[in-house]
């Protein structure tokens, strides 16, 4: 934990004074409570002994001083933890994308698998607690609770002793305890809740088949076993796992025990004036709100921290692709891409994805590039937009490597709709446009309508406008496929790479489609890759792939 | 916010006696409190008063009693809590399975299994949040304060009297306030959930961004984006921290008001010091629960969102509709109709079929084409009794399906989906699907017929071959062939098949195209397809435009 802590600290931004400003408020809340109740004790008992009611009115104002500022105080320290997260999640936000733009997609490529890449997101999105339930309350404790101990100390040094072996109990003892107890019991349960997590998933996911076979006795028994088996490991783990807020109380009741104690007995022997013993007995109670919150945050800080590792592990890799130190000039098209003898592997892959292909791509070629799934065609998309740098053979612009080329201005000249393309959660315009955020509406129309999809756009009540959803699923795979297609057209680059454009479609729509594009196309570079029919007798040359 | 969902109560088990236990042990609770401020104010007092630590040894044991008792009770509502979020967990996720299994396993609600699963068996971490720690405190919090009170008023009727007014203004406040943030404060989540999703969208789509050359601006785009979120969220909490400010304020002013007319009586000596401790020690208990109250708030929410959730799941109507008892006739010796059927997917506007009228005759195959998202599968969907029709029926021999037992009919059915599933364990296993008594050499023809013992024969295991979720994974056409070998095996007279061989490799395309035909030769079969080879083996072809299905020879109605 110690060593990821700073670098977390770092990706989130937060400075350091907004962190003391926080926990110095937060410790003042605290103290202010333990100063109404001590002085409040003191009151009491001082206007037992009867004096002149003018000599109370310090302790008077003292008691209402700290009554009024302690909800004054807890405002503030709420307002400021809460800005202060925000921010925090606000500049690691902003840092992993930065720091993860260049590592997109070869050595993101583990990530995308599922939801890896959602976990991930969310991991960062939870280092915005890392102070206000991590970090902030042991050390709102620890500094509440230490000017609690000196206060006690100086009236009582022994009493100030107890407090002190009080509040380490409650606030380290007890969380260590209740917090190994539960780590034992998660890991304990998780494999049987993995099984019935499997099992559910199993059974929600075959549930149509299950019931058209008949066999639907057989599965709901199952996730009966897995269930039964999961509840009574949980049942028994319940006994430990609800040990920590009984422990606390314990813990202050054997202080107060103890101080009370050794302020009888001080003031029995005249070491303590009797108008302290409530004092100190009520300080010792307030005192330990100090410690409370110091379990909950040690649970919050070990899974933040664990969230934090796996987004340090994916930033701190070091992006293979660079732009070089002096970059050549972009050539002006036409434009030859070219394979020579290539191959390449994602990082940590055993096997290469694509091994020795050479491929020339002439200016205004039609290429058609067929292979079995897992052939290595998206690889070599990968590959001419140098998101991928060849282990052998190299990767040809006008006769140069890319490797010495910018970055961007390769991509300048490349557009690319793939089946890795991906729609973002807007309009379809705005989807398009992002190929060419300048080009006026006319344009993005005329590019829908070469993609065929321009007079179902137009019929939509809201147009160019539509949200398309979250990875576009309110769309069907075909007009999904075909905004991307439009998307790619507007770039209006001197290459076009079109990665399996016709999938989801059914047949005359997809050969309409590919009569259109390559008419849209006329005079471009194509690259088009696929493992169907339509499309193959309009290109000049088709290039297999074989399987591994 | 709502403390307690009312179908917790009716519909499972475990909520009703948890909260009579929390209601005992919150009384025991409430006078342990007692009895602690009682004697720390006694103790307190009599040492005042001279006494050494030698005659209070009773007291203070007893005070130790005390906090060992409150000690001993919390535990307890903890561990009732946490046993009570697992049964209730437990009875709501198995009465998922079974809905999932009776009236909707079509999944026509949109949710997926994964998802499902999340709820129903990680959102235990929620209900133990809800029944472990909220429940608790709303019932101490109810309990704690009117014992205190009470307790307060037999001691020293004044300070009662104060705490009987500022008592009053926690919860009016903490409502005043509540309800004029509650909206802005979902405003807010909403808003929090909306940052979030644009972050992982722009993370998903970073090579797209930069294929485009548009992933310089991204970071500033999203540090931007979140930096207008916290400066009008922060505007809401200005607001919304008061809630909390003000019952703060109460407790302290509450303290404060007791201390200081304690010790005014107590110098004017109409007061005894011991009163006057009691009611100073108990004061700070009677605001105590409902400020851990407001720091469970989002025990609670989370708690009743994961309960919400799983009750609007089984009390969405099914698409599936309820079984019927007639026992239907064999599709071998009547035929199957759809007359005049209409469907539409809940929570989608526009109807996938509008009348469908389609024969199947014994022993004849009828291939179904259309583009995709004419409502193929639906077809087959209603025909097996996985939905139920809008409008018009599906009739077996005359009787409609809906009046039928839906097992009975299925059992004269054979379906392959586009995609079997295969469930956790052995090859051999997933073919007896249908027919778990099959022996093994029932098992090794109906795979041979379907074209798959070859590849079986290869898997390491052979037929024992684990497969399914953690076994060994299979190709889309050899879990194609696993389909085609269970209606094989099933010897349904009706067979339905999605898709045979979509998006399979030539190969694979020629095996199952045969094991297509075979499957056809002795029964009656309706094939949705694209490919010409099996559009081809079929008696007739039926094609779905718009809703409705066309022979050939008939064109769209203008």
């Amino acid at each position: 934990m110690s060593t990821a802590l700073p670098a977390l600290l770092r990706l989130t931004g937060a400075r350091g004074w907004r962190w003391a400003l926080a926990a110095i408020l937060g410790a003042l809340t605290v103290l202010f409570g333990v100063g109404l109740m001590a002085t409040a004790g003191y009151l009491i008992s001082r206007a037992a002994e009867r004096p002149p009611i003018l000599s109370l009115m310090v302790a008077i104002v003292a008691v209402q001083f700290f009554g009024l500022g302690r909800p004054a105080l807890r405002y503030l320290e709420r307002l400021w933890s809460h800005d202060l997260a925000l921010r925090m999640l606000g500049g690691v936000r902003a840092r992993f994308c930065a720091r993860i733009a260049p590592l997109a997609p070869a050595e993101l490529a583990g990530y995308r698998a599922g939801d890896l890449l959602s976990r991930l997101v969310g991991d960062v999105d939870a280092l915005q607690n890392l102070y206000l339930r991590g970090l902030g309350p042991p050390l709102v404790a620890v500094l509440a609770g230490a000017v609690a101990v000196g206060a006690a100390a100086a009236v009582l040094p022994a009493a100030g002793a107890a407090l002190a072996g009080g509040l380490l109990a409650g606030g380290i003892g007890v969380p260590a305890l209740s917090g190994s107890v539960g780590v034992r019991a998660r890991r304990r349960q998780a494999a049987a809740r993995g099984a019935l997590a499997a099992e559910v998933i199993e059974l929600m996911r075959g549930a149509p088949e299950i019931v058209a076979a008949g066999a639907e006795v057989a599965a709901l028994d199952r996730v009966r076993s897995a269930d039964r088996a999961a509840v009574a490991t949980a049942r028994r783990d319940a006994l430990a796992g609800g040990i920590g807020d009984g422990l606390g109380i314990v813990v202050t009741g054997a202080t107060v025990l103890a101080v009370l104690i050794l302020a009888v007995e001080a003031s029995a022997t005249g070491r303590l004036d009797r108008v302290l013993i409530a004092a100190l007995a009520l300080l010792t109670i307030a005192a330990f709100e100090a410690v409370a919150p110091v379990a909950a945050a040690g649970r919050e800080l070990a899974a933040t921290v664990a969230a934090g590792r796996r987004v340090l592990e994916v930033i701190d890799r070091e992006p293979r692709v660079r732009d070089p130190a002096v970059p050549a000039a972009p050539p002006a098209p036409p434009v030859t891409l070219a394979l020579e003898g290539v191959t390449a592997r994602y990082p940590g892959q055993e096997r290469p994805a694509l091994r020795d292909v050479s491929l020339t791509l002439a200016p205004g070629e039609r290429v058609a590039l067929v292979g079995p799934s897992g052939a290595g065609k998206t690889t070599v998309v990968n590959l001419l937009l140098r998101f991928l740098d060849p282990e052998a053979g190299r990767v040809t612009l006008a006769g140069r490597s890319l490797t010495e080329y910018r970055q961007s201005d390769i991509r300048r000249l490349i557009a690319v709709a793939g089946q890795e393309s991906h729609l973002f959660s807007a309009g379809i315009g705005a989807n398009v446009r992002l190929a060419r955020p300048q080009a006026s509406d006319a344009e993005v129309e005329r590019a829908l309508r070469l993609a065929r999809i321009w007079d179902w756009v137009s019929r939509l009540p809201d147009g160019l406008d539509t949200w398309v959803g979250e990875e576009g699923r309110q769309l069907s795979g075909g007009q999904r496929q075909r905004i991307i297609l439009a998307r790619a057209l507007l770039a209006d680059a001197p290459v076009l790479v079109l990665d399996e454009p016709t999938a989801h479609l059914d047949p005359p729509t997809a050969g309409q489609l590919m009569t259109d594009v390559f008419a849209a196309a006329a005079g471009k570079t194509l690259l088009l890759i696929t493992h169907r029919s339509e499309g193959l007798d309009l290109v000049d040359r088709v290039m297999q792939l074989p399987g591994r | 916010m709502r403390a307690l969902d009312p179908r917790l109560l009716r519909r499972t088990s475990a909520a009703r006696p948890l909260l009579v236990l929390d209601a005992a042990l919150g009384i025991a609770t409430g006078l342990a409190v007692l009895a602690q401020g009682t004697l720390i104010a006694l103790i307190i007092a009599r040492a005042f008063a001279g006494r050494g630590l030698h005659a209070l040894v009773l007291e203070l044991a007893l005070l130790g009693v005390a906090f060992a008792a409150r000690g001993g009770l919390a535990w307890g509502m903890e561990v009732a809590g946490r046993r009570a979020a697992w049964t209730v967990l437990s009875e709501l996720r198995l009465a998922l399975v079974a809905r999932r299994l009776g009236a909707d396993p079509l999944a026509t609600d949109g949710v997926e299994g994964a998802e499902l699963a999340t709820v129903a068996v990680q959102g235990v971490e929620a209900l133990e949040g809800y029944f472990a720690r909220y429940l608790p405190q709303v019932v101490l919090a109810s309990v704690v304060p009117l014992l205190v009170v009470a307790w307060v008023m037999v001691v020293d009727l004044e300070a009662g009297v104060i705490m009987l007014l500022t008592l009053p203004l926690v919860p009016v406040f903490m409502w005043l306030i509540g309800t004029y943030t509650e909206e802005r404060t979902r405003e807010r989540w909403q808003a929090l959930r909306q940052l979030a999703a644009h972050f992982l969208d722009v993370v998903r789509g970073m090579p797209t961004l930069r294929a485009f050359g548009r992933d310089g601006a991204q970071a500033e785009l999203v540090a931007a984006v979140s930096e207008r979120y916290r400066r009008a969220t922060m505007e809401t909490l200005r607001v919304g921290f008061l809630s909390g400010s003000v019952l703060e304020l109460a407790a302290t002013l509450g303290v404060g008001l007791v201390a200081v007319s304690a010790g005014v009586r107590l110098a004017g000596g109409g007061l005894g010091l011991q009163a006057g401790l009691t009611v100073l020690v108990l004061a700070p208990e009677l605001y105590l629960p409902f400020r851990r109250l407001g720091a469970e708030y989002h025990a609670s929410a989370d708690g009743l969102a994961v309960a919400e959730r799983l009750f609007g799941l089984l009390d969405a109507p099914g698409a599936a509709g309820a079984s019927g008892a007639r026992i239907p006739p064999s599709p071998a010796e009547v035929p199957v109709v759809l007359e005049n059927v209409s469907f539409a997917y809940p929570g989608r506007p526009a109807p996938v079929l509008t009348g469908v009228t389609l024969e199947l005759l014994p022993g004849e195959t009828v291939a179904l084409v259309g583009e995709s998202g004419a409502g193929k599968s639906t077809v087959a969907a209603l025909v097996l009794g996985l939905l139920e029709p809008d409008g018009g029926r599906v009739a077996i021999g005359g009787i409609d399906l809906r009046d039928c037992d839906r097992a009975a009919w299925r059992r004269h059915v054979a379906w392959v989906p586009q995609h079997p599933v295969l469930l956790r364990g052995t090859v051999a296993d997933n073919i007896r699907l249908s027919a778990p008594g099959a022996a093994p050499w029932q098992v090794r023809t109906a795979a041979a017929l379907a074209g798959a013992d070859e590849f079986i024969g290869a898997l390491p295991g052979g037929y024992e071959t684990l497969v399914g979720d953690g076994g060994r994974a299979l190709s889309p056409g050899e879990r194609r062939r696993i389909g085609l070998a269970r209606a094989f095996l099933s010897e349904a007279p009706l067979v339905i098949l999605d898709e045979p061989t979509a998006d399979l490799d030539p190969d694979s395309v020629t095996t199952v195209t045969r094991a297509v035909r075979r499957l056809g030769q002795e029964r009656t079969m309706l094939v949705i397809a694209h490919r010409r080879e099996v559009v081809a083996a079929a008696d007739r072809v039926v094609t779905l435009v718009d809703g409705v299905a066309l022979t050939p020879g008939e064109r769209r109605a203008a």
